[in-house]
């Protein structure tokens, strides 16, 4: 079990809200995950290299800024083998190139500027996320 | 330079609602999944605040003539519901729903300081290479 936090994951996802609308205000982008990784992956000559490698390493300090606020560094479970984490990740990293995005550019920005794909996208992966477990943990049953 | 800092301070921003928010711990977005068994709501209210946020703050943005720091807007053009759209975000829900991890979740974790994410970070990367180079090799190949 965990427990339900509606208000701090809603307070947390404003946070996410406020960083997607200061990114476009700023710099006129979409703050899709999937996009600001690849480009980092794939275009390392781009302009663009240097704000995503910053944004990037924002993200990676931010339990550390959060531990020195409240003196406790957030822990989080994880109830999935190695094994099958890096599975798992090899399929999100072809499906999202595939599909053109994630939660982030996909479910958050996309959505947000009311975009038809997005919206698609959106109901798809979370349905297929819910099938998975589905079939993980009630009809295999591990 | 300005636009580095702000891409880091944003990144930051970005990386604490994640953590606050529960997306960077697999449990709680396994049991987000797990509708019929031990089901965790909370990520609901994520994309309810995330949405409510950036919904109004882009209509306010986009009222701007140009963002800040650049001449113009990169918005995606594409209206096109297309099958690699459908196939690719299919295929990234099996993975999330295996790993519990999305790209936006895992990043933060990495800064935890434990091993774990390391494996899911390594599939992922690969997988986005892996997914260049077979469409790369693909374009390379001559018209028949």
């Amino acid at each position: 079990m965990t427990e339900f936090t509606p208000i701090l994951s809603m307070l947390g996802g404003a946070l996410i809200g406020v960083a997607v609308v200061a990114l476009m205000a700023i710099q006129g982008r979409i703050a899709g995950i999937t996009g600001i990784v690849s480009g980092l992956l794939t275009s390392p000559m781009s302009n663009d290299w240097a704000w995503r490698a910053a944004f990037i390493l924002g993200m990676v300090v931010a339990p550390v800024g959060i531990a020195i606020a409240t003196g406790n560094m957030p822990q989080i479970s994880i109830p999935v083998s190695p094994l099958m984490l890096a599975v798992g990740g090899f399929i999100v990293g072809v499906g999202t190139s595939l599909g053109s995005g994630c939660t982030s550019g996909h479910g958050v920005c996309g959505l947000a500027r009311f975009s038809a794909r997005s919206l698609v996208a959106t109901l798809i992966f979370m349905a297929t996320g819910l099938a998975t477990v589905f079939i993980i943990r009630h009809v295999i049953g591990v | 330079m300005l636009k580095t800092l702000s891409a880091f301070i944003i990144g930051l921003i970005f990386g604490t609602g994640i953590i606050l928010s529960g997306m960077a711990n697999p449990a709680k977005v396994l049991n987000f999944f797990d509708v019929y068994g031990t089901w965790d709501p909370s990520l609901m209210f994520v994309m309810g605040g995330a949405l409510v946020v950036t919904t109004i703050g882009y209509r306010l943005v986009f009222q701007m003539n140009h963002p800040l720091l650049e001449s113009g807007f990169s918005l995606p053009a594409r209206k096109d519901i297309d099958g690699k759209l459908i196939l690719g975000a299919a295929t990234f829900g099996i993975g999330w729903g295996l790993s519990g991890f999305c790209p936006g979740g895992l990043i933060p974790a990495l800064g935890l300081g434990s091993i774990e994410p390391l494996y899911a970070a390594a599939g992922i990367i690969t997988g986005i290479l892996a997914f260049r180079l077979v469409t790369q090799s693909r374009l390379n190949q001559p018209a028949t």
